[in-house]
């Protein structure tokens, strides 16, 4: 019985995670080819042990050397670092602010705000993106608003640039950066700024030396949340972005679905892979740090 | 308690006002007259009426909601299972697998869950259409319904169930009549969540859809690319409406839940 509990869960995952990424490394190692499916060698367990032994042999590091020879991809790997950075560091300027404001709101209120910020969360995510395009397109709504107080002459151009994609990733992942930090700010204890402004201190510098280093935990996890999916994120690129956004998550969907070169989008993914490893390990870590404070 | 603060009523304005500002323009804009939709030409209901009679954006919700409904189920069972696992089963063989299992889907990007999951149905041959785009949210999503029912799990009072079985019950029962009816509140978010993430799922969907299956994303995305529309306008507020009455509802299920719950252990514990 309880084998059983055990078994079917793990051979779930096993079948349907583990068994699929194999595949991709396999597949990143192979070859391209003009056939169904388009990439050689392909494994036949009719032909036995010496069968497996040419398949082997046939495998090979080429399109990882292919990756490092062609700037496309280097580009799109430190662009897409470079966006996911400068995304969280705006998230963060932005999302502070609102759960600090959130924590310090009369209790009454903070059931209700803290469902306004999850809302957003359970709408769809395409639709959220969707509707920055008719706000930043260059007849929209920005653009006329902008015009009609007369703060512009022209038209900006903002939709298909990196700075639309900034906004659309601020907007929607918000949500994952206020969390973390209203659920730190909201266990301060406010007889410490009380204390810190008693022993003199402005109340900026009891902001800065109090509040934000009490709040460390839920900004680096809220930092986390928000930099490793933007990484792989290929909706607001597609979207908001323009011909000269470089995403990794768009060249690899490129890669399969226009070049239908899967090889190459296989070790495309197989790169991502391991540039996430490092901030999703330090993330684990800040959560179990996180987790034997609480106990 | 101190009096809120300029700045803070200000950041909580502004913070607000970005987060629905964009969605209300999109509601507003759904009731427009015009074809062109940033200019404003009267109030209209036409695009409701053109959305609900194209067939293609139709087929595409049912196959949505069928596969939300068939992932979501599947995907409860197989995650409150594994969060039983993880939380009661101590040490086995493979435990800091399983527990890795559990956390990576829900950090890996989609684009490659989407391509691994597709290649596999390829290598093994599998038509590929409702069937595997179930297949694959309910991998990713009942690493969410476990994450959700075993923070409810950790936090229950275990000596219930053994007590259930001192009087005879078989750890089956034992589940069924007790530990069940506790964790109800949770296994229920969790299919929440569970369906709102296929309801929502773009990339994998698409990866793992043959030519047969058009999930609604997909449908909204073919139509999206090609820039702003009032049909689409007209099909995010009816979204909207949904979730919106969706979540406040459950929330509020959920309070008196909560609520009773408290009363019924606070009687308890004055028996005890």
């Amino acid at each position: 019985m309880r084998r059983l509990l055990i078994a079917i869960p793990f051979v779930w995952l096993l079948a349907l995670f583990i068994v699929p990424f194999l595949i991709v490394f396999k597949i990143s190692l192979s070859d391209l080819a003009v056939a169904i499916p388009p990439y050689t060698p392909t494994l036949d367990p009719a032909d036995g042990w010496a069968g497996f032994k040419h398949f082997l042999s046939q495998l090979d590091w080429e399109n990882y050397v292919w990756l490092t020879e062609d700037a496309l991809y280097w580009k799109a790997y430190l662009s897409s670092l470079k966006i996911a950075v400068i995304s969280t560091l705006l998230t963060l300027l932005v999302g502070y602010p609102i759960a600090y404001g959130m924590a310090r709101a009369p209790e009454e209120w903070r059931a209700m705000l803290f469902m306004l910020v999850i809302l957003p969360f359970w709408t769809s995510f395409l639709i959220r993106v969707y509707s920055w395009m008719g706000i930043l397109s260059q007849e929209g709504y920005l653009n006329q608003f902008l015009l009609w107080i007369g703060a512009i002459n022209e038209p900006l151009v903002i939709l298909n640039t990196n700075i639309a994609v900034y906004i659309g990733i601020v907007y929607t992942y918000l949500p994952f950066m206020i969390l973390p930090i209203y659920a730190a700010l909201e266990k301060l204890d406010i007889s410490l700024l009380e204390a810190a402004e008693d022993l003199g201190c402005s109340r900026f510098s009891a902001f800065w030396l109090v509040t934000v280093p009490l709040s460390k935990q839920g900004i680096v996890a809220g930092s986390f949340l928000v930099f490793i999916p933007t990484i792989g994120e290929f909706v607001i690129p597609s979207l908001l972005g323009g011909s000269r956004t470089l995403m990794i998550g768009k060249v690899l969907w490129e890669e399969f679905f226009s070049n239908r070169d899967w090889p190459v989008a296989s070790a495309v993914a197989v790169v991502l892979l391991l540039i996430l490893i490092i901030p999703i390990v330090l993330f684990q870590r800040n959560e179990q740090k996180q987790r034997e404070a609480g106990k | 308690m101190r009096r809120m603060s300029w700045f803070n009523i200000t950041s909580l304005t502004l913070g607000f006002a970005f987060l629905y500002l964009p969605m209300l323009i999109l509601i507003i804009f759904s009731f427009n007259e015009s074809k062109l939709v940033t200019v404003w030409a009267g109030f209209s209901t036409k695009w409701y009426g053109e959305l609900l009679s194209n067939g293609a954006f139709l087929d595409a919700a049912w196959v949505t909601l069928k596969v939300a409904f068939l992932s979501s189920t599947m995907a409860t069972v197989l995650g409150t299972m594994a969060a039983i696992v993880m939380v009661r089963s101590g040490r086995f063989a493979g435990r800091t697998l399983f527990s890795g299992m559990i956390y990576a889907p829900m950090v890996m990007p989609e684009v490659i869950t989407g391509l691994s999951l597709l290649l596999l149905f390829i290598s093994l041959n599998v038509d590929r259409g409702v069937m595997t785009i179930v297949l694959a949210h309910t991998t990713f999503s009942m690493c969410y319904v476990s994450v959700v029912v075993s923070s409810r799990l950790v936090s229950f009072d275990q000596s219930l169930e053994e007590a259930a079985l001192d009087l005879g019950c078989s750890p089956f029962q034992a589940f069924r009549l007790v530990t069940l009816p506790i964790i109800a509140p949770a296994v229920i978010s969790g299919w929440l969540l569970a369906f709102t993430l296929s309801l929502d799922d773009l990339v994998i969907a698409s990866f793992t859809a043959g030519p047969s299956a058009t999930t609604l994303p997909m449908k909204i995305w073919s139509s999206v690319r090609l820039g702003v529309s009032p049909e689409i306008n007209a099909l995010s507020t009816l979204m909207i409406l949904i979730v919106t009455v969706g979540v406040v509802g459950a929330s509020l299920i959920n309070k008196r839940n909560v609520v009773r719950q408290r009363r019924e252990e606070a009687a308890a514990a004055k028996l005890a």
